[in-house]
């Protein structure tokens, strides 16, 4: 009894030191892992910057498969994980459930939509940024032929193929594309050697500038690019630094800045929930410069490339959105 | 014009996508002409890659990289024969505990040594092998036909590609024109005749497994150094298995098996090719489609053009000294 009733002074005490918005932040990452140098990477560095700035640690879990989603939500949850983040849109089934289960907890979820009281949705208009990034290959393709190698045969890969092939018809209307999407399971996202034989296949046929939207197996992509004296495009993170001089520029989705700011909110007490949408606009999209790439990107097509995002972002150009109605003018 | 380049892209790729197949294939040929089951060839392989890709890592030389996968290979390789030879234990099981003890062992490794979530550090040119071109290439460019076959076909791969194309012959002229080879052969087919002429039955099958273990070992290397700049958790993708499949399409001779291997990997490469095309009267392929097509060729291959395959008579089974 005695040991109780001190067990309980210490709780009491405990909970009146610590800050009132303290967090504990939780974060599930896709297929592709915490190291794939792109996507997950990018919520990571997101996350570990917040933990350096606000001095509150993270835990993080990989799913090896599919079937670990629900599992790994719903532990977090019950833990006291809060607010939890769910990296990647094959998240949503798992989270419409555990959403369900633990009302009180906060979930956000990027790359789809999860509709429940207590979800925040963050999309991405990833079309915008593939545009732009379309326009750079073609403007920097010497062959008239460019590729895409995307990781599964989804509708949001499809999005990015699609503003893509705009971009570059927009800056060249007879340029050539030729697309490959690595799978239609998840392992699409962990395959390199694939993404690297697929990417061949495309040099072999003429084109000279590929762009991933593959996850790690991206990572196969670039690799073959720079093998091939190519150019390859990187996605999601800045991936120019991968192969400096072989990598032409990245399209960047700031999902760094989404994880950072989902704990933040949660942190001051800001925290709203509802679908968010990041375009060009709003900063949540682009295409990286930096030293890596500024010998390969000529005043010229950097001038194009800025005129695209300005266009976009004035409402002047409207980059089809394939997942609105699952076609793409330019086929 | 354009279809024979279309065809030279495809038969690259071909050649490219093949060569881990034939060198897995080669490797399961010795181990099961000489009467031991290789399910664990996957294993092998992926044992291998991954000593490629740590070994490569930290001295920065490719070749060091390739022994140090060889020598995985057939460590894996001598422990599959301590169990099923000199234990005479189950030859399928011990292969598969290698192959599920490799798959795990090398990620958990990976993580624990690099922290790069399975994979191992992305290795520098020096450290690979790079494709080579091949003298004259860019002369004969000029030349139709010739020109291309030359220059894309046969030119610009990597020295374990053109290694692959010499260990056929040589796995071949081993097995048939050599004392071990005839040996070897014999042990698969009838043990105890060998046995009663004096040799060791024992001996011969871990020779075999240690020539399977080199094969095997060349296929991670290729895997981790020339196709992939490091080694990548679960990288074999199930090579092995495909490779097993062809060496048993093959009847378990040499040509034949490289022969299954070259078809698995130019039905891979047109699959690949084949995307996003637009066939005449069917309008474009669906990518699900296109990705099944292996399989189901392979279906219909193994049920309807292949001949009962004859397996080496005592394939499976340990050998016991009678008396």
């Amino acid at each position: 009894m005695k040991y109780q009733n001190l067990a309980a002074i210490i709780l009491i005490l405990a909970g009146c030191s610590a800050h009132a918005a303290d967090i504990r932040p939780g974060v599930v990452y896709d297929l592709g892992g915490k190291f794939d140098k792109s996507f997950n990477e990018g919520v990571w560095n997101g996350a570990k910057r917040f933990a350096a700035d606000t001095g509150i640690e993270f835990r993080d879990f990989e799913v090896q498969t599919d079937s670990q989603r629900v599992q790994a939500l719903r532990t977090f949850a019950r833990r006291g994980y809060d607010p939890i983040l769910a990296v990647g849109f094959q998240y949503a089934s798992a989270l419409e459930r555990i959403a369900a289960e633990f009302p009180e907890t906060r979930f956000a979820i990027i790359d789809s939509e999860v509709h429940q009281p207590n979800v925040r949705s963050i999309v991405f208009r990833e079309h915008e940024g593939a545009f732009v990034v379309g326009v750079l290959a073609a403007m920097a393709s010497r062959t008239g032929k460019l590729g895409f190698v995307g990781g599964m045969d989804v509708p949001l890969i499809r999005r990015f193929a699609c503003g893509y092939v705009l971009g570059a018809r927009h800056a060249s209307p007879d340029i050539e594309i030729f697309q490959n999407m690595v799978g239609t399971t998840g392992a699409a996202w962990n395959d390199p050697v694939k993404g690297a034989e697929l990417a061949r296949s495309q040099f072999d046929r003429g084109a000279d500038v590929i762009f991933h939207a593959a996850g790690t197996t991206g990572l196969g992509v670039l690799q073959a690019a720079a093998d091939a004296d190519m150019l390859g495009i990187g996605v999601d993170s800045n991936q120019n630094h991968l192969h400096p001089g072989s990598v032409l520029t990245s399209m960047l989705k700031r999902v760094d800045v989404a994880a950072y700011e989902v704990f933040e909110s949660a942190r001051q007490g800001t925290w709203t929930v509802g679908v968010r949408e990041l375009g060009l606009k709003e900063g949540g999209v682009g295409w990286a410069l930096d030293e890596f790439n500024e010998g390969l990107v000529s005043s010229e097509m950097e001038a194009a490339a800025e005129r695209a995002v300005a266009d976009i972002k004035r409402g002047d150009i409207r980059v089809h959105d394939y997942v609105a109605d699952g076609t793409c003018p330019a086929d | 014009m354009e279809i024979l380049l279309a065809a030279v892209v495809v038969l690259d790729s071909t050649l490219r996508l093949a060569t881990p197949l034939i060198l897995a294939a080669l490797a399961g040929l010795f181990s099961e002409r000489s009467g031991i089951i290789d399910i664990g060839l996957e294993g092998k392989m992926l044992g291998a890659a991954f000593a490629a890709g740590c070994v490569a890592a930290v001295t920065g030389s490719a070749w060091v990289g390739l022994t140090a996968a060889i020598a995985a290979s057939v460590l894996l390789a001598l422990l599959h024969g301590y169990a099923c030879i000199t234990h005479r234990g189950n030859q399928v099981v011990s292969g598969l505990a290698i192959n599920i003890l490799v798959s795990g062992l090398t990620a958990f490794l990976a993580v624990a040594w690099f922290a790069q979530g399975g994979r191992t550090p992305q290795l520098p040119d020096s450290a690979r092998f790079l494709s080579m071109e091949w003298p004259g290439a860019d002369v004969l460019d000029a030349v139709p036909i010739v020109g291309v076959v030359y220059g894309e076909l046969l030119s610009g791969h990597n020295v374990i590609v053109y290694l692959t194309w010499l260990a056929v012959p040589a796995v071949a002229l081993a097995l048939y024109r050599t004392r071990f080879g005839l040996r070897l052969r014999a042990v698969g087919e009838n043990p105890f005749a060998v046995d009663t002429a004096g040799v060791s039955v024992s001996g011969v099958r871990y020779r075999a497994l240690v020539c399977a273990g080199v094969l095997c070992g060349l296929a991670g290397a290729y895997l981790a150094l020339a196709q992939s700049a490091g080694f990548l958790r679960d990288m074999t993708a199930g090579k092995g298995y495909i490779a097993l499949a062809a060496l048993i399409f093959g009847n378990w001779r040499p040509v034949p098996a490289m022969l299954a291997c070259l078809l698995f990997g130019c039905l891979d490469a047109v699959s690949i090719r084949l995307q996003g095309a637009s066939l005449p009267g069917l309008g474009e392929v669906p990518v699900q489609l296109v990705q099944a097509l292996p399989y189901v060729l392979t279906v219909v291959l193994l049920a309807g053009f292949v001949g009962r395959g004859v397996a080496p008579k005592a394939i499976g089974v340990p050998y016991t000294k009678e008396g």
